[in-house]
């Protein structure tokens, strides 16, 4: 494996002990940083090591040990690069599973702002740099080099553990986690900006820290059913793009594509994490039950909106949110009331808090199509252009755009 | 680590408590000061008087000011503190979650203290 293959695939991993280790992040980052130099520089004439990662995590320590040592000679913080020294000779090198785990509970504190989270998880699980997590929320990439800066200043000095928490009775830690899981999942499912439109790698990431908090807490329900909602959307990836990578939405895939056995498996997993919680399904058990009924239309036609429409109506009573709301219109209005189902829209749009949410126009313009009202259906596919940042998403909805336009030229 | 539990609470709720229900409160700062007092996480803890007796002083081009009243007009008002030590953040969270005020709706600034040479002790 090449050096940036093994930079790519296994940061997160590395990272995450490294910063066990050396028990700060920003010491840890330079130390990878240093070890991946160290690497480029010498693989290609000496050769790659049998165990790449214990190579580089043993590099990236004795290169923390020399920088704590050179910085010992300036500096007045003598006692915190004692216990840094101590603690680089006591713990040995091997990357433990819980290490993951360790750093998305820190990653997902409450303690820090929930963009400061998911920024966080990005960048130091994830491996995205902070250029694409700016794009992925819309902001500005200075600003969100300072919520890093500021969120891992604070992990420093308020002494954020870096723990997965003994006592979790409420589970708001484990909620904050898992929102952050999925906020992950759904950038590589969608990604919300370039020419990709989507990132496997991305969701790969975010199944694999579904499958950890799985199996690191098997009493829990709600992780299992967030890895089954994430499987199940996983299951139709192949379909859900054509040759051009242009998007193809769900009533037009080809479900022949779509992974039947996995779909199989993961329905399983979602009934059994409904069945474990006991009539009080959490949102993850109601999206998987969601996902299932529509993994379990043979055809588009066959969907059982009524159903899906009942489950989003549950979910917006005990888990209300705009997307929430806004789905379960659209649920409505495809189960067969057009009018009722546009009347919710637009009560979720006069809240606002959707205002710069492209699928709102999408959804509405969509609707008003089947109803052959195209003209108001061309002013809110233009709306949802003015506001889409996924290029693929772009060329969907303007080729929708064109449809209609000839359509009611012609018509 | 040592950190400030700042405790903020809306002074009325106090006004306008029975003397009874003051006691009981009273009684209940007492078993929780006593029990960090024994785990050794007590530093240091007192309650404030109310921002009626609170004199601001602020500098003005440079002068000091002396006015009457705290330095803001807000809904809680710092009413006392605890400096404790704790292993970390999580732990100073836990012992700000048991002060009693917290059930009765008020907040708890948790702030780090900033150590400027060698730690203390």
């Amino acid at each position: 494996m090449r050096v940036e293959e093994i930079f790519r695939v296994e940061r997160g991993r590395i990272l995450a002990t490294l910063i066990r280790l050396l028990g700060d992040f920003d010491m840890a980052e330079e130390a990878l940083q240093d070890a991946f130099a160290a690497a480029l520089a010498q693989w290609p004439t000496a050769g790659t090591p049998a165990n790449p990662v214990a190579w580089l995590i043993g590099t990236a320590r004795h290169a923390a040990t020399d920088r704590l040592r050179r910085r010992s000679v300036f500096a007045r913080k003598q006692a915190e690069i004692a216990r840094h020294l101590e603690l680089l000779a006591e713990e040995d090198d091997t990357p433990l599973p819980e290490d993951r785990l360790r750093l998305i509970f820190t990653c997902c504190h409450p303690a820090l702002a929930r963009e400061a989270q998911v920024a966080l998880t990005l960048r130091t699980l994830g491996g995205l740099s902070t250029e694409e997590i700016a794009r992925a929320f819309l902001v500005p990439a200075s600003t969100m080099a300072q919520r890093l800066v500021r969120a891992k200043k604070k992990i420093h000095a308020a002494r954020i553990p870096y723990e997965v928490p003994a006592d979790d009775a409420p589970g708001e830690r484990l909620v904050a986690v898992m929102m952050v899981v999925y906020l992950v999942f759904n950038e590589g499912y969608l990604a919300s900006s370039g020419e990709h439109p989507m990132r496997r790698e991305l969701c790969e990431h975010a199944i694999g820290l579904g499958r950890l908090l799985v199996e690191l807490m098997p009493s829990q329900t709600e992780p299992k059913a967030l890895l089954a909602v994430m499987l199940l959307h996983d299951s139709r990836r192949e379909a859900r793009f054509d040759a051009s990578s242009d998007l193809v939405l769900l009533d037009e895939q080809d479900r022949s594509r779509w992974d039947h056995a996995q779909i199989d498996e993961r329905t399983a997993l979602a009934e059994a994490a409904l069945r474990e919680s006991h009539g009080t399904p959490g949102p993850y058990a109601l999206q998987a039950a969601i996902a299932a009924v529509h993994a379990a239309a043979p055809t588009a036609a066959a969907t059982d909106w009524a159903q899906i429409a009942a489950l989003y109506a549950l979910l917006a009573r005990t888990h209300p949110s705009p997307v929430v709301e806004l789905n379960r219109a659209v649920a409505v209005a495809m189960s067969g009331d057009i009018e009722r189902g546009l009347a919710l829209i637009d009560d979720v749009d006069r809240r606002g808090n959707l205002a710069d949410y492209h699928l709102l126009p999408a959804a509405r313009a969509e609707l008003l199509c089947r109803q052959g009202r195209h003209a108001e259906a061309v002013e809110w596919y233009r709306r949802a252009l003015a506001l889409v940042s996924n290029e693929s998403e772009r060329r969907h909805l303007s080729k929708r755009l064109r449809d209609v336009v000839s359509s009611s030229a012609g018509g | 680590m040592r950190y400030m539990l700042l405790i903020y609470q809306n002074e009325k709720i106090r006004e306008g408590m029975s003397d009874q229900e003051r006691a009981a409160i009273f009684k209940e700062y007492g078993e929780f000061t006593q029990s960090i007092r024994q785990s050794g996480a007590l530093l240091a803890g007192d309650p404030l008087q109310p921002t009626s007796t609170a004199t601001t002083v602020r500098g003005k081009n440079g002068r000091p000011i002396t006015t009457d009243g705290p330095f803001a007009e807000t809904k809680e008002q710092l009413g006392g503190y605890y400096m404790v030590e704790a292993k970390n953040l999580d732990e100073a969270i836990a012992m700000a979650a048991r002060i009693p005020s917290v059930r009765l709706g008020g907040s708890i600034e948790v702030r780090p203290i900033m150590e400027i040479g060698p730690p203390p002790k």
